[in-house]
């Protein structure tokens, strides 16, 4: 196991590699998630607003 | 869609397109994961050690990926945008802005792995050679069409300038593609070609393509929940998305 983590004594830059593109790839999903969630919650706050309009 | 002919124009129009989005994302985050998945097992457990590299050259099998995505987003991006220039179509410029930060976000890590495989390999992190100096070019146009089309305030007019500096950049591909050969650099050339000779052993070349399409999914799932947020923010004020999203929350 510590032989693999090893990595040949290349471990600092494969690691780096792969460990760095797979932070950035559950990131960007998650920023868009939560961009989502504040676009949804303004345009329901807007349509709230217009029934109110209404009524 | 029971007719044989598609009328893609139908697609063209955000209220259409979203929905379709929708229904799209869910499956290609799953292949995204699957194939990654059996990616990442294949990197570290199957590809077997280089006789030169060591276990070092692993590295290949995000690096080569992500160049490629870096490249082929470019071009893809320019095209929709192209699109939106010609037909005017509003999802087309959509599309092209929804692309630009997951082309700059794989333009990134092809620098970052390059730099972290050309430390212990060629002894230095950067050198200014070609095939370096105009994929970190390429970067700088993925940034510079997502800060020129946020400068513009009115979306269509952001839409027709970032198209036209995106179609400008695409010289930049096949500068990147051919630099290998047109001068001499650091970088190796390249181990697969178009004309389907490769010079890597089946295992590896196998696991860098299953990487490669794992990327494919991954930039598709994540390309479209953007286009979807943009659509949002762009027709917030139409009818059909008070009606679609309105209720929620």
């Amino acid at each position: 196991m510590a032989e693999f983590f090893h990595m040949g004594g290349y471990a600092l830059y494969v690691w780096g590699s792969f460990g760095v593109t797979l932070l950035l790839m559950v990131i960007e999903p998650m920023l868009l998630k939560s961009r989502r969630r504040a676009i949804l919650k303004r345009i329901a706050r807007m349509a709230r607003l217009n029934v109110g309009e209404v009524s | 869609m029971s007719s044989r002919i598609v009328n893609w124009f139908k697609f063209s129009s955000p209220a259409t397109f979203y929905p379709l989005a929708g229904r799209l994302i869910p499956w290609f985050t799953a292949a995204a994961v699957i194939t990654l998945g059996v990616g990442l097992y294949m990197s570290f457990f199957v590809a077997p050690t280089d006789y030169k590299q060591g276990e070092g050259y692993r590295i290949i099998f995000v690096h080569v990926g992500t160049a490629w995505m870096s490249m082929f987003i470019y071009v893809v991006m320019a095209a929709w945008a192209g699109l939106g220039l010609v037909f005017n179509t509003r999802v087309s410029a959509m599309m092209a802005s929804a692309l630009a930060p997951t082309g700059a976000m794989f333009t990134f890590v092809a620098l970052w792995t390059g730099a972290l495989w050309g430390k212990p390999m060629w002894g230095t992190w950067w050198v200014w050679d070609a095939r370096l100096t105009s994929e970190l070019i390429l970067l700088f146009l993925y940034l510079g069409f997502i800060a020129l089309q946020s400068a513009i305030d009115d979306p269509r007019r952001a839409d027709r300038a970032g198209a036209i500096l995106a179609i400008v950049g695409v010289v930049n591909i096949p500068i990147i593609y051919y630099s290998v050969q047109w001068w001499n650099t650091l970088h190796q050339g390249a181990s697969v070609t178009v004309s389907g000779q490769s010079s890597m052993e089946t295992v590896m070349l196998w696991t860098m393509l299953i990487m490669t399409f794992g990327f494919w999914f991954y930039a598709i799932a994540v390309v479209l929940a953007r286009v979807r947020c943009i659509i949002l923010e762009r027709e917030r004020d139409t009818t059909w998305v008070r009606e679609l999203e309105g209720e929620v929350q």
